[in-house]
């Protein structure tokens, strides 16, 4: 059935830091499809903000047909979302792009900031062996919940909460280890995780983020310079909404 | 109820248009709408090579609109040929080819390639504000436009669509340029060039600096434009600039446009083109039209 747009019932919203929200919606059987790593476009009530919002899927509750988000509020859009209560109706459109490539193979799960919502429903689904690293500027959100899938390393930038500095810090200094990686967070966290990653002979794959119109491959705004040739226009352009966000590090220059 | 219409010889069963650049050649919108359903699809804009496009950001929204700048990113004629043209043959609409280029000879290139597909019409993008060089430099003085028009014409085995740019001082002098080189029929509007500024980085939202803004925002500058050049000329007019609804499209129409496209209202709602047709149809009931070209220029 692939993609769908659907009038989504709010089911519960919480803050959950001060600027983080948790956002579960039904959607019916897009919460089916929805693979670790895909996100959904979310609509705007207010018709002044004419594009969707692109939001990574923080989980996938098939069984309710339920999807949860957790975003943050980065501007107007993400501001009218906070408002949202059980019982209104939000446009949502997804799944959409390309999720993480499943290995079987000891993971690293590596996130910062907002990026760290979609490892969840990836912890949930590799069922190998996993190494999770958090990195956060100050607030803590989400750290809980990934304690049952693996060991939990946290980094932050003022040392109030883990390790103090990065995610790499974090890697070196509480001596996690694997053979793949799985990363989604800022892009200078994603160009440190690629360089570590690769000189460590790692698969390493790491979400994309840009700003998007259409959110299914056809307005070309949402690209990224990659290694190769691309399939659609033939250049070296891949489209992030399309055959990302996930690419494996190596084929994308960041 | 008859809805179709009738542009330089080409009939479309409805006067529902995607809008260039906006829609791919249909495929990725093919999940969320029939375009058996559409009058035509007008694919994005292809040029003799492929383009890379320029840097991103190369979106940014403002209040009631949004500015682009991708730049023309295409795969070039033959990937377009090899591939877009087949599959939108699959469909029962009409292909009209959007055409772009950085010279002329490079805008006749593609024309020339084009004169043994099946494809229905050609539209010249001399109004794409996001390049350097071609694209507005032809569709922003009278002499160039009419000058490359004729050019094309030349060459060219499918009527020839003259798509106009907004970022003129008087849009009825520029559609009698393209009428007086021999423009089969003309479009209008395309973006409208703009800039915005992120005040807390003090940078410009887009990479390119500058952008073309469209969306409702710019509705009204368009509608009225549509207006202007109906009056000026006798071709036929496909009118576009912020349609999000049937009474967005059907202001145009009653200003004198002979079909519509909708572009940024794919973003909002990947449906929109079949909704407006709708509200279209229900609106010929209500008002009891038997044809929809009753409604061309039918403002009082």
């Amino acid at each position: 059935m692939g993609k769908t747009r659907v009038a989504a019932d709010v089911v519960f919203h919480e803050q959950i830091a001060s600027d983080v929200y948790s956002l579960y919606l039904r959607v019916g059987d897009m919460a089916k499809e929805a693979v670790p790593g895909q996100f959904v476009a979310v609509y705007c009530n207010d018709k002044s903000r004419l594009l969707p919002r692109p939001i990574s899927i923080c989980e996938a509750l098939p069984l309710k047909g339920q999807i949860r988000l957790v975003y943050r509020i980065v501007g107007d859009g993400t501001e009218e979302f906070s408002k949202l209560h059980a019982g209104s109706v939000v446009e949502v459109m997804g799944p959409l792009g390309n999720g993480y490539e499943l290995l079987d193979k000891k993971a690293i799960l590596i996130a910062g900031g907002i990026g760290i919502p979609p490892m969840l429903e990836l912890a949930k689904r590799l069922s190998c062996e996993k190494e999770i690293v958090l990195g956060y500027r100050d607030e803590i959100f989400l750290r809980d919940e990934f304690s049952t899938f693996g060991r939990v390393t946290i980094a932050s930038e003022d040392g109030k909460h883990g390790i103090k500095g990065n995610v790499i810090d974090a890697i070196k200094s509480a001596g996690v280890t694997g053979e793949a990686i799985y990363a989604c967070g800022p892009t200078p966290m994603l160009k440190a995780v690629k360089a570590y990653g690769l000189s460590q002979g790692m698969i390493t794959q790491i979400s994309l983020e840009e700003k998007m119109a259409c959110g299914i491959g056809a307005c070309l705004a949402c690209v990224c310079n990659s290694r190769d040739v691309d399939g659609h226009t033939h250049v070296k352009n891949k489209r992030i909404c399309k055959e990302g966000p996930v690419f494996y590090a190596e084929e994308v220059e960041i | 109820m008859n809805t179709e219409v009738t542009l330089a010889g080409v009939t479309l069963k409805n006067p529902i248009m995607t809008a260039s650049g906006t829609f791919g050649s249909g495929e990725e919108y093919s999940e969320f709408v029939d375009l058996n359903k559409l009058g035509a699809v007008v694919t994005k804009g292809v040029a003799n090579v492929p383009w890379q496009g320029n840097p991103t950001p190369r979106i940014a929204e403002t209040y009631g609109g949004m500015m682009n700048s991708v730049g023309l990113q295409n795969p070039g004629i033959d990937v377009f040929c090899k591939r877009d043209i087949p599959f939108l043959k699959k469909y029962d609409t009409k292909i009209i080819v959007n055409v772009c280029g950085h010279t002329e000879k490079e805008y006749v290139e593609v024309v020339e390639r084009l004169s043994s597909e099946e494809v229905d019409m050609l539209e010249i993008n001399v109004s794409c504000p996001n390049v350097k060089e071609g694209g507005i430099a032809f569709g922003q003085k009278p002499e160039a436009l009419e000058s490359i028009t004729r050019a094309v014409k030349k060459k060219a085995k499918q009527p020839v669509i003259m798509k106009l740019s907004p970022n003129v001082t008087d849009i009825a002098e520029m559609a009698k340029a393209a009428e007086a080189g021999g423009a089969d029929c003309l479009s209008l509007i395309n973006t409208i060039t703009g800039m915005k500024i992120d005040v807390h980085r003090r940078t410009f939202a887009l990479a390119n600096k500058t952008g073309g803004l469209s969306g409702p925002a710019i509705k009204p500058v368009a509608v009225r434009m549509v207006y202007q050049v109906a009056q000026a000329v006798k071709l036929p007019i496909i009118g576009m600039g912020g349609i999000l609804t049937s009474e967005d499209a059907l202001e145009f129409i009653l200003a004198g446009a002979s079909a519509v496209a909708i572009g940024t209202g794919n973003f909002v709602n990947p449906h929109t083109t079949l909704d407006v047709m709708e509200g279209i149809k229900a609106y010929m009931i209500n008002y009891k039209v038997d044809k929809l070209t009753d409604l061309i220029g039918a403002v009082n």
